[in-house]
């Protein structure tokens, strides 16, 4: 039963072989490299998007409730590193996008809540979200997307501690640290507000991501086609144990959205990439860009933006050897 | 005259908002003046934690939305 939701509902298997039937009626032969090159790319993207249009929708709904002015709320509660988990978990579901960093650290700040709080928050929130763990489900199976979320949660939450021990406070703006604390009266949505927005979500983001999506797939269906499997094992592969190293760096000043990141990941993977090596480098991609640290050091000292970067990219680098050593018992 | 203050940090999401909330006011033609506000102290000031933002008459309407020109419409009454 669950290999039927996974294979064919999430996967959408039957999707493949009805484009494969088609593309062979128009005479275009799918075992060849060029037929199969279009077969993967068609399929790829109807299935991306197809999930993702289901997923923002379901997704923008249970962020409706968590706008940031609320998680402000909720982690003035708490202490310690129980606050830092909480940060971590509610980064995953608080809609947040990197130019709104700013004004959310203020946010965070004025409130009185702790540096490392706020550090969990921001690690957690672009790299784990609901969508990519369901993404994930589809494409690498449960086990994979369950551990790659608990080991996101585990990095955040150890990073926001790491950053709160080292007292970096004198490291954030000035402009920040004054900032008074006001709070905004939050207005009471509706069933139907709710929906309207979740609808909008699906179409803004969709617009965003679609050129990602289609060069992560254009870049992903290129690998799976033409680029040779002991190539992709020797540097990527068994064949070289800094291959985890060689993604994360690689995939540090990238920008793109964890959506675009899959495919590319999945092509990889399946020609021999090793399971950590393919995770670090989306992990990459998405949690650290040139953009967000570029907007991030409108807020922070060059310290403090680099200790963050320092402990991503160590941590990303760890979960990447962690997932080679256990791959094969996820995969 | 009103006034319409759009908050954000400059990203593409922001510039939609003042493009609508511009062509809201010609659509209902009220007297208002509009304000693109990109500094973080000042967002920050008014206690707006996800851009963009819209005010109206120093009210904020709206937080980390970009709404439609007919959505903004109804807060130019």
């Amino acid at each position: 039963m669950w290999t039927f939701i996974q294979e064919q509902i999430l996967g959408m298997k039957w999707l493949n072989v009805l484009i494969g039937n088609l593309l062979n009626t128009l005479g275009l032969d799918t075992t060849e490299k060029i037929g199969g090159t279009v077969q993967f790319f068609i399929y790829d993207v109807i299935k991306i998007v197809v999930l993702l249009c289901t997923l923002i929708f379901i997704i923008s709904y249970i962020q409706s409730f968590f706008p940031p002015e609320r998680t402000k709320k909720i982690l003035g509660k708490f202490h310690g590193t129980l606050a830092n988990i909480i940060a971590a978990l509610l980064g995953t579901v608080t809609p947040f996008c990197s130019c709104s960093s700013i004004p959310l650290f203020i946010g965070f700040t004025s409130a009185g809540l702790p540096l490392g709080v706020t550090f969990s928050f921001l690690i957690s929130s672009p790299m784990v979200d609901l969508g990519s763990l369901v993404l994930l489900m589809s494409i690498f199976g449960a086990k994979v997307a369950i551990v790659y979320v608990v080991l996101g949660l585990v990095m955040a939450v150890a990073g926001g501690t790491l950053i709160e021990k080292l007292h970096l406070e004198n490291q954030v703006e000035e402009f920040i640290r004054n900032a008074k604390q006001i709070d905004v009266p939050q207005e009471e949505l509706t069933v139907k507000d709710r929906l309207k927005y979740s609808a909008e979500q699906v179409v803004g983001t969709i617009k965003k991501v679609f050129p990602y999506i289609l060069i992560g797939v254009g870049v992903g269906a290129f690998i799976h086609n033409w680029i040779p499997q002991d190539l992709i094992v020797r540097f990527l592969g068994n064949g070289n144990p800094f291959g985890v190293i060689l993604a994360t760096i690689a995939g540090v000043p990238m920008y793109a959205d964890i959506f675009g990141c899959i495919p590319i990941a999945e092509a990889l993977l399946a020609k021999g990439a090793k399971l950590g090596v393919v995770i670090s480098f989306m992990m990459a991609v998405t949690t650290l860009s040139l953009p967000s640290m570029i907007m991030l050091k409108k807020a922070i000292k060059p310290k403090l933006l680099g200790v963050f970067i320092a402990i991503c990219t160590v941590g990303i680098i760890v979960v990447g050897y962690f997932f080679n050593a256990i791959q094969y018992l996820i995969i | 005259m009103m006034n319409v203050k759009v908050l954000g940090g400059g990203c593409s999401k922001c510039e939609t908002l003042l493009a609508n909330a511009k062509e809201a006011i010609e659509k209902a033609g009220v007297k208002a003046e509009v304000e693109y506000i990109t500094d973080f102290d000042v967002i920050g000031s008014y206690g707006i934690m996800s851009t963009p933002a819209l005010m109206v008459d120093e009210k904020i309407v709206s937080m980390g939305k970009v709404l439609k020109s007919s959505d903004i419409e109804k807060f130019l009454k």
